[in-house]
């Protein structure tokens, strides 16, 4: 066969593995994508529209539940996936020892929440952060505090329990990726090391984590995408609130759309606000992981 | 040249480790004593079991249509798992196998995709849904979630592994691509299979917020909007939450359970 001729069927067969899942992002994610700006442009409540330019964006700044919303979805993810990754790597890396007794039952433990139905742990978080619930049992048996917490009824402890929730669910998930890729280090690095006399926290610093840089970022992204889309745990365990507190952007957009009179438009400025967010941290997160491997 | 310090590591690796597995577990004790329990023990943080679990069992068979409720959802799941694991391997295989100009920027572009929320796509999904009268149908659940840009990547990543040469050997013995993909490139890639298979099974059987929209009537429901829904009462009935909490996992449980050596060795694949 002719080499050109053969780099031509090759090109074919390549589009035509490629071909099925090309068409489908394209029905079910570009053209919605492209729909959602061009109705960002629009205002108008239900089905009936008009052209409304930038007014969507103004109604933004002067939104007050909008203002909540993303004050509340920020927090979560300036708290909640540093926490998450901090402990994820932390388990790994406790975990990455050949000579650990129980080894394998450690992380089917540490793993095993993300198996569970996002639903399912929902509601089970929900009953046990009742006011007199198993969890303010726990810490007064252990002295830990005082009084009860009123978990679900107080905006900030609502917000806490949004963060142990989602930090309960993810970690094992995390530590999985860093296990995986702790296992791909060669172990000489390692004896190297431990024969000149670099104690475990210098080599789980210096030699660990800058091995792991790439799939930190992996992670790390991965997680803000998740976290700035937050929808099913606030919705069922803390309803958004007390009072908005745990109202976040996804939560608003599903509020506007199908609880209330549907505001279609806004709906989909306010999820514009999301695509936007996690372009900035996404460029910013590899901007800063090229930046210190340089 | 043994560290003095090196006991003490050693008990701090295995305190920390023991807390997060409890603190992982405790959550699972806690749903299966509540589901023997009343509701009000478990309002009251009843944490030994009770003596209320067919009570409960029961009072769930009258409020639910058990058997419609798991029907729904694993065929959902299931066709769901299926379509998007052919889909996506053939996409990450292509990606990965073949030569062509434009790849490298199709594939940046998938990419840049991942990062485009579910919010974002979710209004005119409804609505071109409710145009093909698709509301409230299978097709309307399964079909956008088909194609995923992160198990496209996941097996791309995963096929960079995967010998070429045994690739060259079947062309040499005349097997066409479509063969090869079917009978060398599938067979020897069955970890990265598993390890897809659970996350992909796990991310069709859990989703909430597209079938919440979509799914409109009691029949259609799944087993976990069933499950939210019980929730919705103004005084829960815990116990009878617990057990169907408890049906919502199982599933997922059980396929990681039994695809559990495979996953660490298809994650190791993806992330090299």
């Amino acid at each position: 066969m002719a080499q050109s001729q053969l780099a031509r069927s090759e090109q074919i067969n390549g589009w035509a593995f490629v071909a099925p899942a090309l068409i489908l992002l394209g029905l079910f994610m570009i053209y919605p994508i492209l729909w959602s700006l061009w109705m960002s442009l629009q205002t108008g409540r239900g089905m009936v529209m008009s052209f409304g330019g930038f007014t969507n964006v103004m109604r933004l700044t002067q939104d007050p539940v909008f203002l909540r919303a993303l004050t509340n979805t920020l927090t979560f993810l300036a708290i909640q996936v540093p926490i998450m990754l901090i402990l994820a790597l932390l388990f790994a890396n406790a975990l990455n020892d050949s000579k650990l007794w129980g080894r394998s039952w450690f992380r089917t433990a540490i793993f095993l929440p993300c198996v569970t139905s996002l639903v399912a742990y929902s509601v089970v978080f929900r009953s046990m952060f009742g006011q007199e619930g198993i969890i303010n049992d726990m810490l007064m048996n252990l002295g830990l505090i005082g009084s009860p917490i009123p978990w679900l009824a107080d905006p900030f402890w609502a917000k806490v329990v949004i963060v142990a929730s989602i930090t309960w669910r993810w970690t094992g998930y995390n530590m999985i990726f860093y296990l995986a890729a702790m296992q791909n280090i060669d172990r000489s690095i390692y004896e190297a090391a431990r024969i000149d006399g670099v104690p475990a926290w210098a080599r789980f610093w210096y030699l660990t984590v800058p091995m792991l840089k790439p799939v930190i970022l992996f992670t790390t992204v991965i997680s803000t995408i998740g976290t700035l889309q937050l929808f099913d745990e606030p919705n069922l365990i803390t309803l958004g609130g007390p009072s908005d507190s745990t109202l976040t952007l996804s939560l608003y957009i599903y509020n506007l759309s199908f609880k209330f009179m549907p505001s279609f438009g806004y709906a989909a400025t306010v999820s514009y606000v999301i695509v936007v967010l996690v372009g900035i941290l996404s460029v910013i997160q590899f901007f800063l992981a090229r930046d210190r491997r340089a | 040249m043994s560290n003095p310090l090196a006991p003490i590591g050693r008990a701090a690796q295995y305190v920390l480790l023991a807390l997060a597995a409890f603190v992982s577990i405790f959550p699972f004790y806690w749903m299966v004593v509540g589901a023997t329990n009343t509701s009000a023990d478990v309002t009251l943080g009843k944490a030994s079991f009770g003596t209320a679990l067919f009570d409960n069992i029961g009072k769930l068979v009258t409020t639910l249509d058990l058997p419609r409720l798991m029907f729904n959802s694993f065929f959902i799941a299931g066709v769901g798992t299926a379509l998007t694991l052919v889909i996506s391997s053939l996409a990450g295989y292509g990606f990965e196998i073949f030569r062509s100009r434009f790849r490298e920027k199709v594939f940046a572009g998938l990419l840049l995709m991942l990062s485009v929320p579910f919010a974002a796509l979710m209004i005119p999904l409804f609505i071109m849904m409710a145009n093909l009268k698709l509301i409230n149908t299978y097709q309307a659940i399964i079909l956008p979630s088909v194609a995923s840009i992160f198990i496209i990547f996941y097996f791309r990543q995963a096929t960079k592994a995967f010998p070429h040469e045994l690739r060259d050997a079947a062309k040499i013995d005349g097997l066409k691509e479509w063969q090869i993909f079917l009978f060398v490139y599938m067979p020897v890639m069955r970890s990265t299979y598993a390890a897809a298979t659970i996350i992909v099974f796990m991310t069709h059987w859990n989703n909430y917020l597209w079938p919440l929209i979509v799914l409109q009537t009691n029949e259609m429901k799944t087993l976990t909007l069933a499950t939210a829904s019980l929730i919705s009462a103004y005084v829960p009935d815990w116990g009878v939450v617990m057990v169907g909490a408890i049906l919502a996992t199982l599933p997922t449980l059980i396929i990681f359970f039994l695809l559990q050596r495979r996953f660490v060795e298809g994650m190791l694949g993806a992330v090299k």
